[in-house]
């Protein structure tokens, strides 16, 4: 019985009993035997071996250009890794580095690696250093975007110092990419008197509202519009942003504050697609023309929001605590020749889940996920 | 040992309305508690086995049995007022159906069926404003210390603190505990998973059950579900 290796295991399951169950209709004995002999492997499948023990063979043969003959081409990210400087053996440096395997398994290989920001989790030099030298081990071309964990202690000296300009774009086989940094937030902590710490640390935290709203910012929004002035309006747009360029929930900054100024600059182009960080989740959303999609983290997951999550968004499954890798992982882009992304979430202890261009366009909402 | 201590009480609330220790003399008006209804014609009184709770039922005389529903709705008043507390009450069935609470003589307060019991101010005074400030003082102090504890990596070794994973202590589900977690293949009250997760993503060391600190834990998340329904066992 074939697998699709991008359905959730429940769905999987189901559909292997149904279909099972169906072709139980008017058996001989020979028939009979050999369906209780795959009904045995059913169970076995189920139970005895947990999903990750296929997972990167599927992965590696279901993400390759083959299996998806629309897709032109492939980029892989890495996410929110948030490294103490701990040394290597700390369990985010050792998540970083699983993720870094990964993608180096990947055959063929892709064009290029995102990194989806917050590399470091206080914004230390030491931190920056620790990511620096993990991400060195990508073989295939890294493109860094910044995080808010990466930024409010020195107010990004350092990571610009290790990785250049947060704020760019280049073009890739016929498509025009951009990243921003899109966590600027207003200066809360002069009137407050907070030493630098202390300004990077509210900030690091979800649930307090002494921080700012994330906002691309008036400058940041001028060189896009300046930016896409070059760009004609056929050319395929994909947008990096740490922070979801729409409003999700505010109370944990799962926010862009003007996000809707930079959504109409976008409005034109026959295909957008904005690539994000920040939310740790599968994460799934469409406003008109552009299509969201949420990184996986490797660092850790986070709950998703009590209310606003967008109606497209099929749920991951509900995390395991005891397991440090469940809810978290990488994953890969197809970019179709129309311009429009595939995305493929590559769970580490789970079946892969992918969210494809048409399910995204079909703005059909998704089955309620699982309850928190 | 929880089903003998309900099943004793309902006995003895059936004992109250059976073995009624019935006063030939009511009580007049003038010696029931200030904001008293004013007189009726006739009042039955029925006492507990404790004598100290008393159910003046009015609109009925003592010379002829209570109706059995009536009797009912005694006899649960009682085991419910003797379950509340061991002082004096007095309650008042009115002819209205009104239910109104006296204890150790103070003024008479109204009690809904169907909600919990009103508080009853002992010792014949209300609490003053004074006193609710600090309770409501002290009880924020301790949630509080929890918020920064929760919000603190010190609890642990490698940097990592609770709100990194729970923020607003999400997916937490204390109204959940007790309850048989699958992993730890034991019943887990909500203080074994803090633990759990102070010695495992946090690599710090447990607190004992009676830390302060662990109960400061338990009173930030749980103030943080604040309108969530119990739910036993769930998940």
């Amino acid at each position: 019985m074939t697998r699709d290796p991008f359905s959730r295991r429940e769905q999987q399951r189901a559909a292997e009993r149904k279909s099972f169950f169906d072709s139980l209709c008017n058996v001989s004995r020979r028939v009979f035997l050999q369906r209780a002999g795959q009904a045995a492997g059913i169970a076995m499948a189920a139970s005895a071996f947990p999903p990750h023990s296929f997972q990167l063979v599927e992965f590696v043969t279901g993400g390759s250009p083959e299996a998806e003959p629309q897709v032109a081409f492939r980029f892989a990210y890495i996410s929110d890794s948030h490294l103490f400087a701990k040394g290597m053996t700390h369990r985010f440096a050792k998540a970083a580095l699983k993720a870094v395997d990964d993608i180096n398994a990947l055959d063929p290989q892709p064009d290029f690696v995102l990194y989806g920001g917050d590399l470091a989790q206080l914004g230390q030099r030491e931190e920056l250093q620790l990511g620096k030298q993990i991400l060195s081990g990508v073989k295939a071309p890294l493109k860094m975007m910044v995080g808010e964990h990466d930024w409010f202690f020195d107010m990004g000296e350092t990571w610009q110092d290790f990785f250049g300009k947060p704020t760019y774009s280049f073009d890739h086989k016929g498509t025009h990419f951009i990243t921003l940094m899109s966590v600027n937030e207003k200066d809360f902590w002069t009137e407050r008197k907070m030493t630098p710490m202390q300004r990077m640390q509210t900030v690091a935290g979800l649930d307090n509202g002494t921080q700012s709203r994330f906002e691309v910012g008036d400058a940041q929004r001028q060189w896009l519009a300046e930016d896409l002035k070059k760009v004609p309006k056929t050319t395929p747009v994909v947008v990096f942003s740490h922070s979801p360029l729409y409003k999700y929930y505010r109370n944990w900054n799962f926010w862009t504050d003007d996000a809707e100024q930079v959504q109409r600059l976008l409005f034109p182009y026959n295909s957008v697609t904005v690539i994000h960080g920040h939310t740790h989740q599968v994460l799934t959303n469409r406003i008109q023309n552009i299509s969201f999609h949420g990184m996986l983290a490797t660092a850790w997951p986070w709950p998703y929001a009590p209310e606003g999550l967008p109606k497209l968004t099929v749920q991951m499954d509900r995390v395991d605590p005891f397991d440090q890798f469940d809810g978290c992982g990488d994953g890969t882009l197809g970019c179709r020749k129309d311009g429009q992304l595939n995305m493929n979430y590559n769970l580490w202890s789970r079946n892969p889940m992918k969210v494809t261009y048409e399910e995204v366009a079909s703005g059909k909402p998704a089955a309620p996920g699982p309850s928190y | 040992m929880r089903d003998k201590k309900a099943l004793f009480l309902i006995i003895m609330g059936m004992l109250a309305v059976l073995v009624v220790v019935l006063f030939r003399s009511v009580p007049s008006i003038a010696q029931t508690p200030a904001h008293a209804k004013p007189a009726v014609a006739s009042v039955r009184q029925v006492t507990a086995c404790d004598h100290r709770k008393t159910v003046i039922v009015e609109g009925y005389s003592d010379d002829q049995p209570l109706p059995p529903e009536k009797a009912r709705e005694v006899a649960t008043l009682l085991t419910k007022l003797m379950q509340y507390c061991t002082e004096e009450v007095q309650a008042r069935i009115t002819t209205d159906e009104r239910i109104l609470l006296s204890v150790n003589g103070s003024a008479y307060v109204q009690y809904i069926q169907g909600q919990p019991l009103p508080f009853l101010p002992v010792q014949g005074k209300e609490p003053t404003a004074r006193e609710q400030q600090v309770w409501k003082a002290e009880l924020t102090r301790v949630v509080q210390q929890g918020n920064s504890l929760f919000h603190d990596s010190k609890l642990g070794t490698n940097g990592i603190s609770c709100d990194m994973c729970h923020p607003n202590a999400a997916n937490t589900h204390p109204e959940t505990y007790p309850k048989f977690q699958t992993q730890l293949k034991k019943v887990a009250l909500l203080r074994d998973m803090i633990n759990w997760c102070i010695q495992n993503p946090l690599e710090g060391k447990p607190l004992a059950d009676d830390d302060p600190q662990l109960k400061a834990l338990e009173a930030y998340i749980l103030s943080q579900r604040t309108g969530k329904v119990v739910e036993v066992g769930k998940h």
